[in-house]
């Protein structure tokens, strides 16, 4: 499904990413791991197209197309969802009103049709109720005085509507206390399957222990440095990052 | 000097000029080369204006010619339209027009100024609310892009008045929404609104002046604007509290949107307090569309024309939610709908 090839990508002139290549598979839940300052939430930014993390070399694909050529809303409606790691405030727009919008516009440049207000309701209120969002805070402009642990769940509520092909969690797991990470990581598992492929993006191992990926990747100086099944997770968190790239140590960008 | 004066007396030395700290920004003198004639009398049907379907009754001043003054009743409630319609023969021409709202009485007065071609027209205004009354003046303005329109409304409030205004400006070639309050205190409470959303070459200038006079009196001030192509925003706000109006509370926002490089927003916010014991504050913030929250929304696959009217308009409905009568409100936003698509 997703193809990623010697992605190699530079953010204010100096390079991140250096030749990254990484396949998942149709189904299958992948989880890249790696230390602050690796290039975790660059991979991320660079798949959904964010202005500033352009590719210099390298192709990505999905289901064969080129990513890398589509507007950050023309990649949305393949199917690409990033769960934000820090998501943004939208003052003056009701959660539900910008729900709504996102998955209008995905269905129209799809060709399909707009779904009817009822169904609309219909279909947040049961996502909500199992995500333990209070249905009024969706009246509420988005994630406007939301605390970080319904800023990530209604992150999760937004992919659960719009159903996507491919979803991107960057440190979903942050912010988050135990019981939320549960709530959360039961929403994630919910979404699991044969259509669907999923690229968790995390420092900790905590998240893991919920959302048990098929495969582990270890993100280290911009690449690929090491790829496991999930008792790798278990070894980084043992053992750290250090014996993969011990000079890319930073702080965090 | 006034443009009405300088429409009267022919004399265009009578113009505001930006030598005038208040009319800098919104310079008529150097703008102004000659005067056209005065405008005719004109009878002819009008369409329907933009609240014909609000109001129980409905005032035209055509050409400046028309009913000179409305009074409310003690005790009576109204909505009244009242229109300033420059039609296509207009020249230059002055309307003057008193509005008096008696004790406890309520006025829903929804005001437009509306025009074809190149006139120049000024409306001065005079309003007086009694003991207790209440007025919530909503101003649409729908000025031709050629044309010099300026409204100047004086605002004498009553003890224990209510105003609350909204003033929803498109521009002209020049245009001026100006309201000066006198505000007792004395238990009276103004909110005092304004939204300019500008395309082409137009320029608005909302200017308003509340004088506190007196103990305990509230002004609550909300100025949005967002200006794209070459147009030019104008806020000129100024809070008075005079020496022994004590327990004022007075807030004063302004907020822009700039969407392009070539407009410009020139924003003169001012408090000038004489009195000890009172709550006053100010913010005003000019920029542009916040690039974190369009991308977000491009991410979640909202188009980015999509995206940016979204944004816009809800940084324009926080003005438009605080519109207390129904009916005005759904016309206010129905406006910034259809101005918000001639700026993008």
């Amino acid at each position: 499904m997703l193809s990623i090839k010697n992605l190699s990508v530079s953010v204010d002139g100096k390079s991140i990413l250096d030749g990254l290549t990484l396949e998942i598979p149709t189904g299958e839940v992948h989880a890249v791991m790696g230390p602050n300052g690796a290039g975790k939430s660059t991979l991320s930014y660079a798949l959904v197209g964010r202005p500033g993390y352009e590719a210099a070399s390298g192709s990505v694909t999905l289901d064969g197309q080129d990513l890398l050529a589509m507007a950050p809303d023309e990649r949305a409606a393949k199917g690409v969802f990033l769960s934000f790691q820090y998501p943004t405030e939208i003052p003056g727009v009701p959660a539900l009103t910008f729900i709504r919008a996102a998955l209008n516009a995905q269905h129209r440049a799809r060709g399909e049709g707009e779904i009817s207000a009822p169904d609309f309701l219909r279909l947040v209120r049961a996502k909500a109720t199992a995500l333990k969002i209070d249905f009024d805070m969706l009246k509420r402009g988005l994630n406007v005085g939301f605390s970080g642990g319904e800023k990530k769940r209604m992150e999760i509520l937004q992919m659960a509507v719009l159903s996507p092909r491919l979803a991107i969690l960057d440190e979903t797991d942050s912010g988050l206390d135990i019981d939320a990470l549960r709530i959360v990581a039961d929403g994630v598992n919910a979404m699991r399957g044969p259509g669907r492929s999923m690229l968790i993006i995390t420092h900790y191992q905590r998240l893991l222990d919920h959302i048990r990926p098929d495969r582990v990747h270890v993100l280290a100086a911009g690449r690929i440095a090491a790829s496991g099944g999930p008792q790798l997770a278990h070894d980084l968190e043992r053992e750290g990052y250090d014996r993969y790239a011990p000079r890319t140590l930073e702080p965090a960008a | 000097m006034s443009l009405a004066r300088a429409i009267e007396t022919g004399d265009l030395a009578e113009l505001p000029s930006r030598r005038q700290e208040d009319w800098r920004w919104t310079d008529l003198f150097g703008l102004v080369r000659d005067l056209p004639p005065f405008s005719p009398a004109n009878d002819a049907p009008l369409a329907p204006g933009p609240f014909a379907a609000l109001a129980s009754e409905q005032i035209s001043v055509v050409n400046g010619h028309g009913q000179t003054r409305l009074v409310i009743p003690a005790g009576e409630r109204h909505v009244v339209a009242l229109r300033f319609v420059a039609a296509a023969d207009a020249g230059a021409h002055v309307a003057r027009f008193g509005v008096d709202v008696g004790d406890g009485a309520h006025l829903v007065l929804l005001e437009s100024y509306e025009g074809e071609g190149d006139y120049l027209a000024e409306a001065d205004l005079k309003i007086v609310l009694a003991r207790a009354s209440s007025l919530e003046r909503i101003v649409i303005t729908k000025d031709s892009g050629a044309a010099v329109s300026v409204s100047e409304a004086q605002v004498v409030l009553g003890a224990g008045a209510t105003l609350g205004q909204t003033v929803l400006a498109a521009g002209a070639k020049r245009q001026r929404i100006e309201t000066r309050v006198s505000h007792p205190g004395a238990g009276a409470a103004v909110r005092l609104d304004g939204l300019y959303l500008l395309a082409g070459k137009r320029h608005a200038d909302i200017t308003t002046v509340v004088t506190h006079g007196g103990v305990d009196g509230v002004t609550d001030q909300l100025v949005k604007g967002v200006v794209a192509d070459q147009s030019r925003g104008v806020f000129q706000g100024r809070i008075v509290v005079a020496e022994g109006a004590d327990k004022t509370d007075a807030r004063m926002g302004h907020h822009a949107l700039i969407l392009s490089d070539r407009a410009e927003v020139d924003a003169k916010p001012e408090l000038e307090i004489y009195a000890d014991d009172v709550i006053c504050a100010h913010g005003n913030t000019v920029g542009a569309l916040d690039e974190e929250a369009l991308f977000y929304a491009r991410q979640r696959g909202i188009p980015d024309q999509e995206a940016r009217a979204m944004l816009t308009k809800a940084f324009l409905d926080e003005v438009v939610d605080r519109i207390e009568h129904a009916g005005a409100r759904e016309a206010a936003r129905a406006w910034v709908v259809e101005h918000l698509e001639a700026a993008s």
